[in-house]
């Protein structure tokens, strides 16, 4: 068994919530480079220029890439031979967003109540994941979502008949809806299976993979380059006033579901596509 | 066609804008958002002023990051304008003739746009280290309670702007992609 002390996890989630923010990671960077190259029209790469631009600036001055610095997604994975000491784990982990938000000068954009409103005024509560995994060590993933494009997602139980078909055409439908709000060149996770809830973690998790990492499976790996095509296909363009890039990845993560159904869930991010992992 | 602008944006000046212009815009403007705009439309249905004159002004939706030491602004790109479009009429009808922001509006504030003759300027969602660079001044104005959201008046050099839609209505989210898939796409049916 390895003790670790809980203030430990706050000082990791105090820095990656800076850096997250701060940093793109370099499989998006290369990606918009990548759809530069490909786009024609004067508009549509005057702002994917401006966009490489942005991120150049925020490197260079370690300042918040996009404004939304969004709401503390967190994913722990605890090794199950590890034993946390020194208080309670997810007031360690609020306090390190707390601390990083501040530190960083990042909008806090948390409000108290959904209905009642009424800023927290420390980007507090994060939005926490943990699963237990073998081992004693704890992998720590922390990805700030931004809300322009979170409002852009959905989620469907399909009847099993709908089939693959069914899958594709939601796709299609939930990113020709979201248009230009979302901040497009868009990356769009997609999570199917499981129950409802669990539809919309895959969907979630699948924003924190690379989109340079396709699925394992070969399946699923054709149907999220055939539906990244597809997407591209659409013309809505860099921030939605056409072009070929609409979409500069797409992930899809899966799991068994029930007889009966057959959960799908979208979750539409955008070219601001943040995430930063550590490992203890 | 790119356009280098002053501020006020008169009637004049506003009708010679046309979707799809590049436009880098200097001048006065001021940021509001959701809960700002509602405060300023409850004002005005009290028959009060708002904190601001708005005749000719342009609004930025927009809540920045708060400046570190040594900047004018934190990060500061725009916000998704559908939700103020409960506002933007109102806002419009008193003489708040530009809107920056980002993404699809009703069709109530295009015919608004049309009336008083509008501008809907896109900046480029997401680039908010890139749009704070344009940023001169920074004065907090009103509803300080409000943090990022509070009303501010600011002064902007050569921002980055494109014409989404102008104030005969025509949409460059419309126009801008039909025109694309009519290039591109025919091949690929």
């Amino acid at each position: 068994m390895r003790e670790i002390e809980v203030s430990r996890i706050t000082d990791v989630i105090e820095r990656l919530c800076m850096e997250a923010n701060e940093h793109l990671p370099e499989d998006i960077k290369c990606a918009i480079k990548d759809c530069r190259e490909k786009e024609d029209g004067a508009i549509a790469c005057g702002i994917l220029d401006n966009i490489i631009e942005n991120f150049e600036i925020a490197d260079a001055e370690n300042v918040p890439i996009c404004q939304d610095t969004g709401m503390a997604c967190i994913f722990l994975e605890i090794g199950q031979d590890v034993h946390f000491v020194g208080g309670s784990l997810s007031e360690a982990v609020d306090e390190g967003v707390r601390r990083g938000y501040e530190k960083g000068y990042l909008r806090k954009s948390v409000v108290k109540d959904p209905v009642l409103r009424g800023n927290t005024g420390d980007n507090t509560p994060a939005m926490l994941y943990t699963e237990i995994v073998p081992g004693e060590q704890v992998k720590i993933t922390v990805g700030p979502k931004g809300f322009g494009s979170e409002n852009m997602s959905a989620i469907r139980m399909f009847k099993p008949s709908a089939g693959l078909q069914g899958i594709k055409d939601f796709i299609l439908e939930t990113v020709e809806t979201a248009g230009p709000n979302p901040c497009p060149p868009m990356v769009v996770g997609v999570g199917i299976g499981g129950t409802f809830d669990k539809a919309a973690l895959l969907a979630k998790k699948a924003l924190m993979r690379p989109i340079n990492v396709p699925n394992e499976d070969p399946f699923y790996a054709d149907l999220e380059a055939e539906m990244l095509n597809k997407i591209n296909c659409l013309g809505i363009g860099p921030q939605g006033f056409g072009g070929r890039t609409t979409a500069l990845g797409l992930n899809i993560e899966t799991m068994p579901t029930h007889i009966a159904g057959m959960p799908c869930a979208i979750n539409i991010s955008c070219h601001v596509t943040r995430h930063k992992t550590e490992v203890i | 066609m790119e356009k280098y602008i002053t501020l006020p944006l008169t009637e004049e000046l506003a009708k010679t804008l046309h979707m799809g212009d590049r436009v880098y815009l200097t001048g006065t403007i001021y940021t509001s958002r959701d809960a700002g705009h509602k405060r300023m439309c409850e004002a005005l249905e009290r028959g009060e002023k708002l904190p601001f004159d708005p005749a000719d002004t342009t609004i930025y939706y927009v809540g920045p990051t708060p400046a570190k030491p040594g900047q004018v602004i934190g990060s500061a790109g725009p916000t998704t304008s559908g939700r103020m479009d409960a506002y933007a009429p109102m806002m419009m009808s008193v003489g708040a003739r530009g809107m920056i922001g980002k993404g699809a509006r009703l069709p109530e504030v295009v015919e608004a746009m049309k009336k008083y003759s509008g501008v809907y300027f896109g900046a480029i969602g997401g680039a908010g280290a890139l749009l704070a660079k344009c940023i001169k001044k920074c004065e907090l104005i009103a509803y300080e309670d409000l943090g990022s959201e509070a009303l501010r008046r600011l002064y902007v050099e050569d921002m980055p702007l494109v014409v989404i839609i102008d104030s005969e209505g025509r949409n460059l989210y419309e126009e801008g992609r039909a025109d694309y898939q009519k290039e591109h796409l025919s091949h690929m049916e």
